[in-house]
This record gives structure tokens, sequence and C-alpha cells, in this order.
């Protein structure tokens, strides 16, 4: 579990039609860490997960897994090494939660070997840790956003890989489930070796649960490193547009942005 | 964060598999006992024993000319292209709805069976064919009309909705050319064309069969071996790539398939309307939830396409019907019905 996989991009350029989204993009996931990409709507952070995640084709440069071009690695042997949470899934009609997380299975299961009691518990241990034991037999349609965001994190979970990247995962959730599933992800890379990467909007929460976080605009980085290094109030004047004070987080320790907006910048000066 | 047992997941993966076992099981009792009406019905009838005396003949010896004759030249023809159409239909309709997540996909909607008899259309007015020439016609066209549909709506993929909209329009247009062909003939060969347009077992034939029993013999295992691609490619491309999926791959390789079911049932009845559109709806209702129904939308075709035939040759005194007069009526009530419950539940399917 813990023969850490190196994903990596360098020279990465993405884009849709003839529109380029992410330019010349380097970066090195850090191995058994949390990685956590921030950055303005539509600065291209689910582009860059696509590319890293071999769902959307580089037009120049490349993403590499161990060293190889991650798009002429066969597909299925990529599912059994790194999990992916796209940002807006599709469940079908009717399908049931536990069938569902199961489908997480697919890259594990081959035309001989189809369900096994492995494949059970992977299912089990996934809708354990994310809360959803009792909803197993529920159809996905009729559970509430949160439970079904937690769903979906459970299918990735249940793939079992050791690399994972969530695109959004705490959209729709309530703070308290917001805080579990960041330390959920915690518990993998801490007691796992798992690597993660998450795109998160919450800065707070960002810096408080990131390893390494990386700060994106318009298609570039901006900045990476630990965030106590890299938060900093020009930094997200830089990447958001927005003026701000940085704080520490009086549990963690971590920078901590409170946005100041056009109503309140007497107070804030002074 | 609560731990689960695994025995109370594998309890759940396990009532689901039942579900979809019995719901088989019930499917397959029900085209035994419709097989059994439609061997023994008829304006001769033929009792059970008879029949089974019949049907082990060549093996046995015990023959009855007349009886055998019926039995085995007439009936079992007949029995066996309404099972093996029925079954292709319903497939060919329900790996559309799934593949385009769409109820409004079947092949008998988005203009592939009207693209079928554009063609059978032209064979009989424009060129004078009759008989197997008329079906692979029908067969080319409907070929050529999924091409054309897939090319048209293909912008860096395919996406659902543009199929779909496509096919309606291709529907709309290939109709009207019908209707041109009609204007431009004479009355015989209009004949002869509406009783095609309209779908028709009245004329099985041995070969038609084994036509198709063949083409299916060739298409199950593709569709077998692609069907699974289906676990990911329900839950969008991003997560099917996720997952491992072949994307592409899989999708083009499904619609080829679901393709040549519709194109292969339609060269051998007919455009028999309805049939491929409702079968999936069907066996996702038997389900309920308990998987995504693929074999089990075959049978219902299949027992879909049976119990209609059986009501054309015998609801009505002295008159045979069309099996396409009594499925597009079975197929308006449906349509109905279904708009009625997704209005009330408010999504459809
Ligand atoms: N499938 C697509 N086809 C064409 N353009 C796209 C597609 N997906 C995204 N884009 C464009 O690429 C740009 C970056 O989108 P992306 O989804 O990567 O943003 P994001 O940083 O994830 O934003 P958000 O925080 O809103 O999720 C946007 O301008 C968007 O319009
Ligand atoms: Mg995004």
């Amino acid at each position: 579990m813990t023969q850490n996989h190196q994903l990596m991009a360098a020279g990465l350029h993405l884009g849709y039609a003839d529109r380029e989204i992410v330019s010349d993009l380097n970066l090195n996931v850090p191995a058994g860490k949390l990685t956590v990409i921030v950055g303005a709507n539509a600065c291209g952070k689910s582009t860059l997960l696509r590319g890293l995640a071999r769902l959307l084709t580089p037009t120049k440069g490349a993403a590499y897994l161990d060293g190889k071009p991650i798009h002429q690695m066969p597909t299925r042997e990529v599912a059994t090494l790194l999990g992916v949470l796209p940002q807006s899934p599709i469940a079908p009609d009717a399908i049931t939660v536990a069938d569902l997380v199961g489908r997480g299975r697919y890259p594990h299961q081959g035309w001989f070997r189809r369900w096994t009691p492995e494949d059970d518990a992977a299912v089990a241990e996934a809708l354990g840790a994310t809360d959803m034991g009792e909803l197993a037999d529920r159809p996905v349609d009729e559970l509430s956003g949160g439970q079904r965001q937690r769903v979906w994190i459970a299918m990735a979970l249940a793939q079992q890989t050791d690399l994972l990247l969530l695109d959004e995962p705490t959209t729709f959730l309530d703070i308290n489930h917001q805080v579990e599933v960041l330390d959920l992800l915690t518990d993998l890379v801490k007691e796992r070796g798992r690597t993660v990467v998450v795109v998160l909007h919450d800065l707070n929460l960002a810096c408080r649960y990131a390893d390494h976080i990386v700060a994106m605009k318009s298609g570039k980085i901006v900045t990476e490193g630990r965030p106590v290094d890299v938060m900093t109030e020009a930094v997200v004047r830089e990447v958001f547009g927005m003026t701000s004070r940085i704080v520490v987080d009086p549990i963690s320790d971590t920078p901590m942005i409170v946005p100041i907006g056009r109503h309140h910048v007497e107070k804030a000066v002074a | 964060m609560t731990a689960i047992d695994t025995s109370y997941i594998a309890g759940v993966r396990r009532q689901r598999e039942s579900k979809s076992r019995r719901v088989t099981l019930g499917l397959v009792l029900a085209l035994v006992l419709a097989s059994a009406a439609a061997l023994t019905l008829g304006d001769f009838p033929v009792p059970p024993e008879e029949i089974i005396r019949s049907l082990f003949s060549p093996l046995t010896g015990l023959t009855n000319k007349g009886v055998d004759f019926i039995v085995l030249q007439v009936r079992v023809p007949r029995l066996f292209l309404a099972l093996l159409s029925g079954a292709a239909f319903g497939l060919s309709g329900i790996i559309f709805q799934t593949l385009l997540r769409n109820p409004l996909a079947s092949p008998d909607i988005i203009g592939i069976a009207h693209g079928a008899s554009a063609a059978a259309v032209f064979c009989i007015i424009v060129l004078g064919w009759t008989g197997l020439a008329v079906s692979l016609g029908a067969f080319a066209g409907a070929l050529l009309t999924a091409f054309a549909i897939y090319i048209l709506a293909w912008r860096n993929g395919v996406t659902a909705y543009r199929v779909v909209l496509i096919g309606i329009g291709a529907a709309a247009m290939l109709s009207a050319v019908i209707s041109y062909l009609f204007t431009r003939a004479r009355l015989f060969e209009v004949q002869q064309a509406m009783a095609w347009l309209v779908g028709s077992l009245n004329a099985a034939r041995p070969g038609d069969s084994i036509v198709l029993a063949a083409m299916l013999v060739v298409t199950l295992p593709l569709l077998i071996i692609l069907v699974r691609g289906l676990d990911g490619l329900e839950l969008g491309d991003d997560t099917a790539h996720a997952l491992g999926t072949r994307v592409e791959q899989t999708r083009l390789g499904l619609m080829i398939a679901g393709v040549a079911l519709a194109a292969f049932a339609t060269a051998a009845v007919g455009p028999v309307g309805f049939v491929a559109f409702v079968s999936g709806p069907i066996a996702r209702r038997l389900m309920g939830g308990a998987g995504r129904g693929i074999p089990q939308a075959g049978l219902v075709g299949a027992l879909v396409m049976l119990v209609s035939d059986l009501l054309a040759q015998h609801a009505l005194p002295n008159m045979q019907l069309p099996t396409g007069v009594v499925t597009g009526g079975f197929g308006a009530v449906f349509l109905l019905w279904l708009l009625v419950v997704s209005g009330r539940s408010g999504r459809v399917n």
C-alpha cells in the first residue's frame, strides 16, 4: 500500500477545441501527502485534474504516472492505481447506493473474477467511512444532495487506489460533513500513505488540511508550497482579486483568510 | 464514520441478484406459456401432447403428416420468428435507451426503423423488388440511416441529446420520403408496401428465423463483452474513463450492435412498431433498481412480440390483423401511461 506512486505534469497544455485553458504547467504531486488546488471559478482546476487523470488528452506536454506518460498507459491499469471523482458525475435512474459504490470495483474485476468477498469488504469499508451504511439499499435519486455527494466519494474510495483525485468533494456538504470528508482524506494519507489531490473552494479548510497547496490563476500555477509559507494577502489578492486579512487559525496555527469586501473596508483597515 | 459489516453489504448485493433472477425466471416462464399457446391455438387446434409428439417426430419417427405440417412448417417458424425478432428489438431498444440516457431514444423513434422502411418502400415501388431482396434493402437502409445520424450528431464526440434530436428529425424526413414514394406508386405496389410497413409475421418462412438466429449468435457474445462497459458509461464519460472503461470504443461497439439488432429484426418482420420502445422501460420497472435489465429487456421484447402476434391472429374472429397493428396500439397506451407516470413523479423512466 505504501509503494508511493508518483504523479507529475511537465509542460502540460490542456484545452477544449482550440481554446487553451492550461498552458505549460509543471507540477510535482508530493507522494504520500494531501495536496489541495485552489483558484477562482473557471481558472482551470477541473481541467488540470482531468489532464492529470488522463480524462483529457493534452495538446502538448504530458502527465506522468511513475515516469510513464499516463495517456499511453493501459487505462485499466491506471484505474487500479489512480481514482478520480469528477466534478459532476451522473447517477443512472433507480440505481441503489450499494450498487453505485460497487461500480468502483470495476477496474479490479476481470472476465473471470467477478464479485468476491474482497469487493464486498471494499464497499462496506467505503460506505462506513462516508457514513452511508444505513442507506446501502436505497435508490440514489431519493437521497439529499449531500448524501449523494458522499455516495460518490464512497465509490472513489471503493476503488482503493494509492492515488486519489477529487474535484470539489465537499460541495453540497454541511460544515460537519465537510470536516469529516477532509478528516477521512487525511486518514488515508497519514495512516495508509495514500496520495490525495483535492480541489477545494474553502480556503480556510484548504490551508488547515493541505500538506501542499497549489494556487491557480488563468490556467497557471501562481504559487505552491506549504500553506503557512505561501498563503499571503498578496497571493489571495492575485488569485481571487480580493483584499483580505490573514490571521492565524486558533485550532491549527495555519493561515486563516478573512475576506474584506466593499462594505467593511474601513473597519478592517482600522 | 461507522464500521459496516461486510456480510450486511454482501446480503444487500445478494438480494439484488436474487430479485434479478426472479424477474428473469418469471419472464422465461411467461415465454414458455405463451409459446405453448402459440403452438396450440389456431383454426386447427393441436392438443399439447400432439405438439410434443410432433416436435420430437424427427427423432422418434412417430409422424402424422397433417399435424406435423401445421406444427413444424407453420407454427414453429412463426413462433421462432416472433421470439427472435422480439428479443432483437427489445435488446436494441434498451441499448440505445441506456447509452443515450433517454427512454425516447429507441431505434423506432430515432429514425433507424424509418430508414429501413424508406429503403424497403423504395425497393418495392421504384425497383419492383419482392421478398428477401426487400429485406436486404431494408437492412441497408437501417445501417445507412444510423451512420448518417451518427455523423450528423458528431461534434467532438456524440452526445445523447444531439442523437435524439437529429434522429427524430431524420424520422420525420424519412416519413416524408415514404409519403412521396406512395404518391408515385401504382395501387398494387402501395398495398404491398403498406403490408410491409405495418410489420407482420404472416409471411414467416423458416429461412427468416435462421438468418436472425445466426445474427443473434454473432451479436450476443459481442454484447456480453461490451455490456459490462456500461457499468462505467452509465456514470458519465469522465467517471467511466476514470474507472478504466474504453469509453469511445465501448460506446461505438454497443451502437453497432444495437443498430445491427434493429436492422436485422426490421428486415425480417418489418418495422413492427414500439416493441423496441416499450421493452426497456418495462424491464426496468420489473427490475425495480435491481440492475440495468438488459437481458430482461430482450425477454420482454420476445414476450411483447409473441403476445401481440397471438392477439393479432386470434383476437378477432375470422380476421387476422398484422402484428404491427397490435404492437402499435399497445405502444400508444404504454406511451400515455409513461407520460402520466412521469408527469406525476417528475421524471421519465
Ligand atoms: N467540456 C468543455 N468544453 C469547453 N470548454 C470547457 C469545458 N469544460 C470547461 N471548459 C472551460 O474551461 C475553463 C476552465 O474550466 P474548469 O472547469 O477547469 O474551471 P474550474 O477552475 O474547475 O472552475 P470551477 O471552480 O467553477 O469548477 C472555463 O472557461 C470553461 O468554460
Ligand atoms: Mg471545476
